[in-house]
């Protein structure tokens, strides 16, 4: 496979056969390093690697140049095994300057390759990245003893390569990301041609920049030729094709997934999706997605404000079509009255939240799962939705389809959490049989002589009227509703009575679900209970304790209210239970008080998700019994000890000294 | 052909018992909006009532169509979803001072700009009714209230010239208990693209005649100016007075036969926004108050553009199916 060229001349280098490998782009926010971590992913993608992907960038669009606060990178773990995370440490790091260096060096692996951009590492950017005067990492001993240090020229080299390009100095040096990329595919022994025709559609044929596509092109080739004529690495690394289940596949993000989940759902359910929005971090490419997919009939709507975009989702519910809104936490907050009006009125709405860092404006860029007593109780009121929440990308397309379907089923709001991680990160998907979904049957009444407003079916769901039906003209609203016929009340026992019965529709969602099985084994000493993004870690953490004979089951939640029937006696079947959330503790705390369970947490809120050897400390400490009084513990720069669990808030880091 | 059943306006009203105080303004707007609706020959199920949380947002549940009491201040965005899902359906927006335009604003301004087909009524009584009398955004400078025992502090707002800028394709204003808001709410029904309509509501239990110089049967005629297209800006009892542009660009109330003739008065013309802004500026008492339609043009509608791009993209693209939308993007086998 590849280009001709490389394959002439890539025998004469010895090739280390990996099983896999995390490498990690890293630069300023200008760089293009999401682009470059973007191509290296496809490339594995249709090389039959497994893989896992983690943007991390900043929340400023142009942060000052050169800074550590403006560093932008992009993880990619590729094995020849299933993999379900982003991986620990950094196999290859690529640095674009020092800030970059600086704010990813501690992540590398002892004996990871770091290639660093040498042209940058002049004073001023040295003393941007806030290094001492005179000190330059890239000579320092230390740095060179633990790590395979490669000082690459790269915007040097890109320059000279493209001094016949026809290009300006600066449109030239845009160009070096894809010389990096040409590296690091040398090193990983990848073949460009995925890059080439990315680079030929977009920049060729949709920008109509030939001049532009040709020195991207020239430049990914230059690195690639670098790596191999430069007496610089050594070896190079393959890894092979993943043992990937045969078919059709592409590349998928959370957020993609969620726009072609509820173009699915809509279409199996014949309705058209209304997704109205306000733009925010990081669900805003979910509103991209769909306003590119008017030919399915998809009504984008980017309203005013965050109260605005729910309120016409469900004004659009209410005309008969499938209102969704999306947003992040922020947004969620802004939103909670008017999901309570869809609570109120039993109307169809999926809230999509794709979790950030919070509180307030919080960390927009990062990940984080503390929006679930959000999505639970942050209304007025008893005001019970249902909550679903997407474990991975590939799987916040199901998990949409649900949530719609669910929605328009029931007649109730659905908040769908995903989460930054999940949203932006990729992995590969493999396309489901266009034939193989049920469809969604929505029935809307229309005899006048039968209809009650809130008359209700054995499952307490009331019927969808829609304008424009002759004879159902009715009035809904926020006010008290009298039983069955819907007009305004305000007496004690109707108010009492409605209550449960919106609290007993949602519990009785959950007759719909099938039983919960952990994975592993059905008893034993430890479940390692999860929800949402955080499935990867917590399900490769468990097999390996289980690999190395722990009696270490997992349990993964999909559904958070109503909650699967029988949890609470798959909890009772173990004898410590583990909760690793990106939270201080929320779905623990749902597990203690519902269930009386001695439940334990780790829980990380640091803006990244899990390393598995987080989880991997903590489920040893708990069987080991270690946890003592302790609720739950905190990971420190990987690290799971009891002795760090005690901040001392007057030091400048907190932590002990 | 079977004949269809001629409705009249006791058939837009729904079996709720009405629970504005006696003598609220609002029975009267209600029944004028059931009057034209008959005589617009309006279908009750393609008719929905939007309404946000205040005494007019009530409005409603004593309508015989759909109806949909939302959460304060939020009604035009309901109605933009509403219209947005089905084009078709005869969206009318029932919102008040403090829910228009105090809690609402925003959504006011944005459902004008985009020009969504729908009707907005707003029932201006200049005070909060349902929390029980404190002063709103259209009160009177010094208004003395529960909320401001020493007097508000702060300037009132004029419903109208925030309709013109925030570029609304249909401005009118009347009174509730006047002749002509019949006729002003079946232009606004006609206008296709946002109306808005400004009716001056009294609130008898908390801002009695607030509106007294617009009512008052011997002075109103002296006090409110009735527009007409392509007319001249006549008023007063005696139609012996009117309105002029001065030569630095300002109005002036003159008296005709002795400052001027009529023919030197301003005409009217529905489709001037610079006109219609300067009247949307006249205040009694320095000025008599126009009725009637103020601005009125003919824009695209959000809707009809956004149905539009989802033809236009069907015939570009091929209509989407789940299998096309599957296989889009870059696809690669594994065998």
């Amino acid at each position: 496979m590849g280009t001709g060229t490389q394959q002439k001349v890539s025998s004469t280098k010895p090739t280390n056969e990996i099983k896999s490998a995390v490498i990690r782009f890293a630069g300023d926010s200008g760089d293009g390093m999401q682009l470059a971590g973007a191509q290296f992913t496809s490339t594995s993608a249709v090389l039959g690697n497994d893989i896992a992907t983690l943007p991390d960038y900043p929340a400023e669009i142009r942060a000052p140049i050169g800074t550590v606060a403006g560093v932008s990178g992009f993880q990619i773990n590729f094995s020849s095994e299933s993999i379900f995370t982003p991986g620990d440490k950094v196999h290859a790091l690529i640095a674009m300057n020092p800030a970059a260096f600086k704010a990813h060096i501690d992540d590398v692996e002892p004996g990871g390759i770091v290639i660093a951009n040498e042209s940058e590492f002049g004073k001023v950017n040295l003393k941007k990245a806030g290094y001492p005067e005179g000190f330059n990492p890239l000579d320092d001993e230390g740095f060179n003893r633990k790590f395979q240090l490669f000082k690459v020229p790269i915007s040097r080299l890109n320059t000279e390569a493209l001094k016949d390009s026809g290009l300006g100095a600066k449109d030239a040096n845009r160009c070096k990301n894809m010389f990096a990329l040409g590296i690091v595919y040398w090193l990983y022994d990848r073949p460009l041609d995925t890059t080439v025709g990315h680079i030929d559609s977009y920049f060729g044929k949709k920008k109509n920049l030939p001049k532009v596509a040709a020195a991207n092109i020239a430049s990914l080739k230059s690195g690639f030729f670098f790596g191999e004529t430069a007496e610089l690495f050594p070896v190079r690394y393959h890894v092979a094709k993943a043992p990937i289940k045969a078919g059709k596949y592409r590349k998928i993000t959370g957020n993609e997934a969620v726009a072609m989940g509820l173009v699915t759902a809509a279409k199996l359910a014949g309705k058209d999706v209304c997704y109205c929005s306000y733009p925010i971090t990081p669900a805003s490419n979910v509103l991209h997605a769909l306003a590119g997919m008017r030919n399915y009939g998809v009504k984008t709507f980017q309203a005013e404000d965050e109260i605005a975009a729910v309120c016409s989702a469900i004004g659009a519910s209410y005309a008969g079509q499938l209102g969704v809104t999306g947003t992040s936490g922020p947004g969620l907050a802004l939103k909670s009255e008017a999901i309570g009006l869809a609570v109120m009125i039993e109307m169809p709405l999926v809230v999509v939240n794709v979790q950030r860092g919070g509180p307030a404006t919080g960390l927009p860029t990062k990940t984080e799962q503390s929006d679930l007593l959000q999505a639970m109780y942050g209304r007025n009121g008893e005001c019970p939705v249902v909550i679903i929440a997407a474990q991975s990308p590939g799987d916040c397309f199901d998990s949409a389809i649900e949530a719609s379907r669910i929605a328009m089923q029931h007649r109730v709001p659905v908040i769908l959490l995903t989460d930054g991680y999940l949203g932006n990160g990729s992995e590969p998907w493999r396309i489901p049989d266009h034939n193989s979904f049920e469809k969604i049957v929505v029935e809307h009444p229309s005899d006048p002589e039968t209809f009650q407003v809130y008359g209700r079916d054995e499952k307490l769901v009331r019927p969808w009227a829609i304008p424009g039906t002759p004879g159902l003209e009715h009035r809904l609203g926020g006010l008290e509703k009298q039983h069955l016929d819907g007009n305004v009340n305000y007496e004690p026992e109707n108010h009492q009575l409605m209550m449960e019965v919106r609290k007993q529709k949602i519990e009785r969602i959950a007759d719909d679900f099938d039983p919960i099985e952990p994975y592993g084994d059905s008893e034993g000493d430890l479940l390692v209970l999860g929800w949402g993004g955080t499935y990867g870690a917590i399900f490769t953490a468990v097999e390996r304790a289980r690999k190395a004979g722990k009696s270490v089951s997992g349990l993964h939640i999909r559904h958070i209210n109503p909650m699967p029937k029988n949890l609470g006696d798959v909890l009772k079947r173990f004898k410590r239970v583990l909760v690793p959330e990106l939270n201080l503790g929320q779905l623990r705390l749902i597990i203690r008080g519902r269930y009386l369970a001695d439940a334990r947490g780790l829980n990380k809120v640091q803006g990244r998700p899990f390393l598995v050897e987080e989880i991997d400390q903590a489920i040893d400490l708990m069987l080991q019994g270690k946890y003592g009084d302790r609720e739950y513990l905190r990971p420190h720069q990987g690290l799971v000890r009891l002795e760090d669990q005690d901040y001392d808030f007057t030091s400048i880091d907190g932590r002990p000294h | 052909m079977t004949q269809l059943p001629v409705l009249t306006a006791k058939d837009f009203a729904s079996d709720q018992d009405i629970r504005w105080c006696p003598g609220c303004g609002d029975y009267a707007i209600l029944n004028q909006v059931k009057k034209i609706l008959a005589k617009i020959k309006a279908k009750r199920e393609n008719t929905v009532f939007v309404a946000g949380i205040g005494c007019s947002s009530r409005f409603p549940y004593y309508m015989g169509t759909y109806g949909l009491h939302s959460i304060h201040g939020r009604a035009p965005a309901f109605a933009t979803g509403i219209k947005i899902a089905n084009p078709d359906l005869d969206v009318w927006v029932v919102t008040g001072d403090g829910d228009g335009l105090s809690i609402g604003g925003n959504h006011l301004m944005h459902i004008l700009r985009r020009n969504v087909n729908v009707n907005i009524l707003l029932f201006n009584n200049r005070i909060y009714g349902l929390t029980k009398g404190q002063y709103s955004p259209t009160s009177e400078t010094g208004k003395k209230s529960p909320s401001t025992p020493m007097g508000s502090i702060d300037l009132p707002l004029t419903p109208l010239s925030i309709a013109l800028a925030a570029e609304a394709s249909f401005v009118a204003r009347c009174v509730d208990v006047d002749k002509n808001l019949g006729e002003v709410l079946q232009r606004a029904a006609a206008h296709r693209g946002s109306s808005f309509v400004e009716i001056y509501q009294d609130c008898n239990v908390f801002n009695h005649f607030a509106f007294k110089h617009a009512t008052d049967k011997d002075a109103k005629e002296d006090n409110i100016i009735r527009l007409e297209h392509g007319k001249p800006l006549v008023y007063g009892k005696n139609r012996n007075k009117g309105i002029r542009l001065t030569g630095d660009y300002k109005l002036e109330a003159v008296e005709i036969g002795k400052d001027c003739q009529e023919d030197d008065l301003i005409f009217h013309d529905e489709s001037d926004e610079k006109l219609a802004f300067m009247l949307s500026r006249m205040q009694h008492p320095e000025f008599p108050e126009p009725m009637g339609v103020y601005y009125d043009v003919k824009d695209d509608c959000y809707e009809d553009l956004l149905t539009q791009q989802v033809k236009d993209a069907i015939e570009q693209r091929g209509e989407g199916s789940i299998e096309k939308l599957l296989n889009s993007g870059d696809t690669f086998t594994v065998d």
